[in-house]
């Protein structure tokens, strides 16, 4: 398989053809019994077929694309070193920061903006919805995962936690939804130090592991436990989040009032989906605020520094401990938050909602956005949820769509959509004396 | 002359590997004491010890703090080593933190004085006049280092990026921003050129001199160590094989076979005139 070169020098054709050689050899080995053999029903019995036709189109297939994708990433290498090249010397035009910014004010805009527009489209405002509630899952990962470098692969847990501990205060204790808000939160808050504490020695892959075993404990204890989580099946009627004690439904209960009686309109169903979608924007907002304001802040340095150097932080006088418990602490926090949001948006919950899979998304959100980019998560998470959608057409081809294009992302942008970091403060103002003290520096 | 530190028949065992041997040595307060000894002598492993982050096997190590008394540093945990008993180090591969920008490195090293003036981060999200105060202080203490080292200029740039030299100068106004009593530099003049490591000499001198920090230095480059430190400490084996004055380790006989091995008899004239370089 070495015969596979992910070569950094130039390569030469005859390289590239025994390249893609290798690759279509694999995909014939592969090919013969996926493709080339297939069962046919004749009459009652199963006979075997072959597809060798077919089989062979596969093959060239895979040696044409094996030969246009290296091809592809040697010229996009070449033209980003020459660019490189170019840029060294001169300065930058615009500052990649205000791209960004100007990105972010639009994306506000449009997402205010949205419910209005498509105020009776159901669906546009449902997937906008759960966009939202990624993002918000994203962000509070990034705490975790982006600034504090701290691999986590369970997050879902904290998903789950508060999600739960909203469903079975309302539905055991009559809580409301704002009620229950610290609550939940709070006790995300509560898991993330516990699981925090036994892995404070570990780093990386171990890390990984562990925290994967954390969320699948989690689930399991949720599909186990029926008297206390009603297991598979579930817990529904979870009551729906009101506005000031305003309810969205058709009739309200006794002495309470409607939302659409009192504003004195008609009902509609789409109010309460317009309401939700406005809670998880500001929920989503003012974790936004919250979280970039922390960066600034000598927690969120340290969380940064952490990630950068585990002993030099030791060196400087700095408790790791105490700074990667408060890294987990308020990234389940965050993400207890959004547990409680979707529980009270769906009405049901079941442990099947918390599955190793959300952990994965949301962890890809947050890599493919690029490590501790704020609006790299929108970004991420806006594609990771729209291209799925958009793949219905394409029914069972949907997944595939989804994989290559992560795959081509990552290709495009290793270090993630919007990986610039942007320092949490400035000493200068200026950008050009920056570049003649660099050019004194290096003489 | 005061005794900072002093450590007391000190032993670090790995294994069956004894990296060091029944150890003792005094460093003043307020002077510079050079460590040397040849490669795998077991000089890291000593700062290791002194800094928390390896549990010595047997020995003391005590601390005359100013104002804090006598503390045991062989029982504080790393980070307590530099919070409370302010005995910062340096690394010998320079570990900074390499995706922040200089100005951040420096105001990372003041986390402490920061975090409890943020008042676990609620003065700090409303900004509250206690955090700003605190946050103007300690941008000035970094201005005032950076401005020391030569660095203001470089002050917003990433430090992983800058050029080997200049990650050296960074480590050390880094530690400097931690207040230390005690400053361990773990070779700060290896990959300078000779111009740089003549500005590591001057800036040492001031420390000790002007500051009043007391300096242990590990250090290759006789150029560096032979000019500046008031005390030398030769180390082979973990063994202290002799101790004195600049001139005095020079000519010790001891010293010139441990640097070039025993059976080099004949090459210790050369011996000697290399380590004087
Ligand atoms: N964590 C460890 N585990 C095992 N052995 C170690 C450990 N740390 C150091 N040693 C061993 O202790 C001995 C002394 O190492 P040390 O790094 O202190 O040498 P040094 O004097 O700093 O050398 P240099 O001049 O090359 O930096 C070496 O033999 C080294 O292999
Ligand atoms: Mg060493």
């Amino acid at each position: 398989m070495s015969a596979v070169v992910f070569a950094r020098h130039q390569i030469t054709p005859a390289e590239r053809l025994r390249d893609a050689g290798w690759v279509a050899f694999v995909a014939l080995i592969l090919g013969i019994p996926l493709i080339g053999l297939t069962t046919v029903d004749a009459g009652g019995s199963l006979e075997v077929s072959t597809r060798f036709g077919l089989l062979a189109a596969c093959v060239v297939a895979a040696f044409g694309g094996r030969l246009g994708l290296r091809w592809m990433i040697d010229t996009m290498g070449a033209r980003k070193l020459e660019r490189q090249r170019a840029d060294t010397g001169k300065s930058v035009g615009i500052s990649p920061v205000k791209v960004v910014n100007v990105i972010g004010w639009i994306a506000l805009g449009a997402s205010i903006a949205l419910p209005i527009m498509y105020s009776d489209n159901r669906y546009v405002v449902d997937t906008a919805t759960t966009v939202l509630i990624y993002v918000m899952l994203g962000w509070g990962l990034n705490v975790v995962v982006g600034l504090a470098g701290l691999l986590d692969l369970g997050y879902v847990a904290f998903y789950a936690v508060g999600a739960y501990s909203y469903a079975l205060l309302s539905t055991q204790y009559g809580w409301g939804f704002w009620e229950a808000l610290p609550v939940s939160g709070g006790l995300a808050a509560t898991f993330g130090i516990l699981l925090g504490y036994p892995i404070l020695r570990l780093r990386g892959d171990y890390l990984a592991i562990v925290t994967l075993g954390f969320g699948e404990i989690i689930r399991i204890i949720l599909v186990n436990w029926t008297e206390f989580s009603n297991g598979p099946n579930g817990i529904s009627s979870i009551p729906r989040p009101t506005l000031f004690g305003l309810e969205f439904s058709r009739s309200a209960a006794e002495g309470e009032q409607t939302f659409s009686t009192f504003f004195g309109i008609d009902y509609s169903p789409m109010h309460r989906l317009i309401f939700l979608y406005y809670l998880i924007l500001v929920l989503a907002l003012l974790t936004h605020a919250f979280v970039s304001r922390l960066r600034k802040l000598p927690i969120g340095r340290a969380w940064e520094a952490l990630r950068e150097d585990e002993i030099a932080c030791q060196a400087m006088g700095m408790n790791t401990t105490n700074i990667k418990l408060s890294a987990f602490a308020i990234g389940a926090m965050l993400g207890g938050f959004a547990g409680m949001f979707f529980a009270a948006r769906q009405g049901f919950i079941s442990p099947e909602s918390f599955t190793f899979t959300e952990s994965a998304i949301i962890l890809a959100i947050v890599v493919l956005g690029g490590m501790g980019s704020q609006m790299g998560v929108v970004l991420a998470a806006t594609l990771l949820v729209l291209i799925p959608e958009f793949g219905r057409n394409f029914s069972e081809y949907r997944m595939l769509l989804f994989g290559a294009a992560m795959v081509l992302i990552m290709v495009w942008k290793p270090s993630g959509l919007l990986s610039h970091r942007e320092p949490t403060l400035r000493l200068s103002r200026g950008g050009a004396r920056n570049q003649d003290a660099l050019e004194e520096a290096a003489q | 002359m005061s005794t900072l530190l002093s450590v007391c028949e000190l032993t670090m065992r790995f294994g069956g590997l004894t990296a060091i041997d029944q150890l003792s040595l005094e460093v003043p307060a307020g002077k510079i004491t050079g460590i040397i000894g040849p490669n795998g002598a077991g000089k890291t492993t000593l700062f290791n010890c002194l800094t928390g982050f390896y549990k010595p096997t047997t020995g003391t190590l005590r601390l005359n703090h100013p104002t804090r008394g006598e503390l045991r540093l062989e029982s504080l945990s790393s980070h307590r080593v530099a919070r409370d008993a302010q005995v910062v180090r340096t690394f010998q591969n320079i570990r900074l933190f390499p995706k922040m920008t200089v100005l951040e490195n420096l105001i990372v090293a003041q986390h402490n004085v920061l975090q409890r003036a943020s008042k676990f981060s609620i003065a700090g999200i409303f900004a509250l006049p206690v955090y700003r105060k605190a946050e103007g202080e300690a941008m000035a203490r970094a201005e005032t280092w950076l401005r020391r080292l030569k660095l203001e200029r470089l002050a917003d740039h990433a430090a992983g990026d800058l050029p080997y030299g200049i990650q050296r100068r960074i480590e050390i106004a880094r530690a400097l921003c931690v207040n230390p009593v005690l400053l361990c530099l773990d070779e700060p003049a290896a990959g300078l050129n000779p111009r740089e490591s003549a500005e590591l000499n001057e800036l040492l001198l001031y420390l000790c001199g002007e500051m009043g920090i007391a300096i242990l230095l590990i250090e290759h480059d006789m150029s560096v160590v032979m000019n500046v430190s008031d005390h030398i400490c030769v180390i082979n084996y973990g063994r202290k094989i002799a101790e004195g004055s600049p001139e005095k380790v020079q000519n010790d006989p001891q010293v010139i076979k441990a640097y070039l091995g025993e059976d080099d008899e004949d090459d210790a004239d050369d011996a000697s005139g290399g380590i004087a370089a």
